[in-house]
């Protein structure tokens, strides 16, 4: 299932990222396929990009809305908003373990030998006042003389852009170099220590800080394909807590906001406790015997006997 | 007498999923009707230089 996963995530990457053009033209896809959202967290001025950031174009959205409301449009980010809570309203966090680039960065850089720890569970609620905050209430209250907002989760925070579109940028256009400051090194902070906790811990930026992954979160409980925990197949031997990239204890919160639905609990659990549902249908992988059936063979054992 | 047959399957199906993702779907389409995709694509298909820290 790693090896299907993995393979899912690249192509994931080169669908969201596939002008490879950029050498050439020096400068960012523009067709028509950047009216597609993609699903996981990417920068559209990427050069490779070939979809829109809905963070990204949310904030752009939000950050514009006075002007233009103004001008009779009215663009407030019901289609960024709706193409999202469709993804979420289908698969929720699973965008995270099968189709974010940034997640599959996170979990190339976490191979790298070095002493492995944990993540003080707390942080994980940060991304939740990112989301409300950085993405939302600034983009839309915070205005300039002009009556403009900004995007304030892109130009103060976001690793992605610096990434995929910061640095890329000031190598394929040098004349940019004379224009970053310390906003540019502020950005460049946060990726660096992103990258290093990468290593050190696994999908940190994922587990505390993506708004993309905390907006998600909030379809865990009603999105259409999830992992159900069947409790009477569970011996609470606590495997699934070990191998959670995630830090999710499936067995004690079955709807953790957290799960990203990478089947590792699912690959890991002897009993078969732990099967991929779609609206409530179960799709089991092949059967084991469960702890109730093994129970009931050993009293039926000992009854005849 | 008819009896009609209880389909296993149909009982576990959850709604809830079907109506947030129809909900979500009809903001969407409010979304394109309010042409909002296309100011997201000329967004899209230009450079922010400062939301990606340069300027």
């Amino acid at each position: 299932m790693d090896f299907i996963r993995t393979w899912v995530q690249a192509l994931f990457f080169i669908f969201t990222n596939g002008y490879w053009n950029f050498p050439v033209t020096k400068g960012i896809y523009q067709g028509p396929l950047k009216i597609v959202c993609s699903p996981g967290l990417t920068c559209y001025s990427c050069p490779a990009a070939t979809t829109y950031c809905p963070l990204g174009s949310l904030q752009q959205l939000l950050s514009g809305i006075r002007m233009s409301i103004e001008n009779g449009q009215f663009f407030v980010g019901f289609y960024v908003v709706g193409t999202m809570g469709v993804i979420g309203g289908f698969v929720g966090r699973m965008v995270c373990g099968w189709a974010c680039p940034f997640g599959l960065f996170q979990e190339l850089l976490h191979k790298i030998p070095s002493p492995k720890f944990g993540i003080w569970p707390p942080l994980r609620y940060i991304k939740y006042g990112l989301l409300l905050f950085m993405v939302i209430i600034l983009p839309l209250f915070a205005l300039d003389e002009f009556g403009s907002g900004s995007t304030w989760f892109c130009k103060y925070l976001c690793p992605v852009g610096t990434l995929e579109a910061g640095l890329p940028m000031l190598f394929l256009q040098p004349e940019l170099r004379t224009s970053i400051g310390l906003l540019f090194f502020n950005k460049l902070f946060f990726l660096l220590l992103f990258i290093i906790w990468a290593v050190l811990a696994s999908r940190p930026f994922c587990r505390t800080a993506c708004p993309l992954g905390a907006f998600y979160a909030l379809f865990s409980r009603i999105k259409l394909v999830k992992l159900r925990l069947d409790p009477a197949k569970c011996t609470d031997c606590k495997v699934c807590h070990n191998v959670c990239p995630m830090g999710v204890r499936f067995n004690e919160s079955p709807d953790d906001m957290e799960c990203i639905s990478c089947l590792a609990c699912s690959k890991a659990c002897k009993f078969n406790a732990i099967t991929l549902e779609i609206g409530g249908l179960s799709i089991t992988s092949q059967p084991r015997p469960s702890v109730c059936q093994l129970k009931n063979l050993t009293q039926a054992t000992d009854t005849s006997n | 007498m008819m009896h009609k047959k209880n389909n296993p399957l149909k009982q576990n199906i959850r709604p809830a999923p079907f109506v947030v993702i129809f909900i979500f779907l009809v903001l969407g389409i409010i979304g394109i009707t309010l042409e909002e995709p296309s100011r997201v694509l000329e967004q899209a298909t230009q450079i922010c230089l400062p939301c990606i820290g340069i300027g």
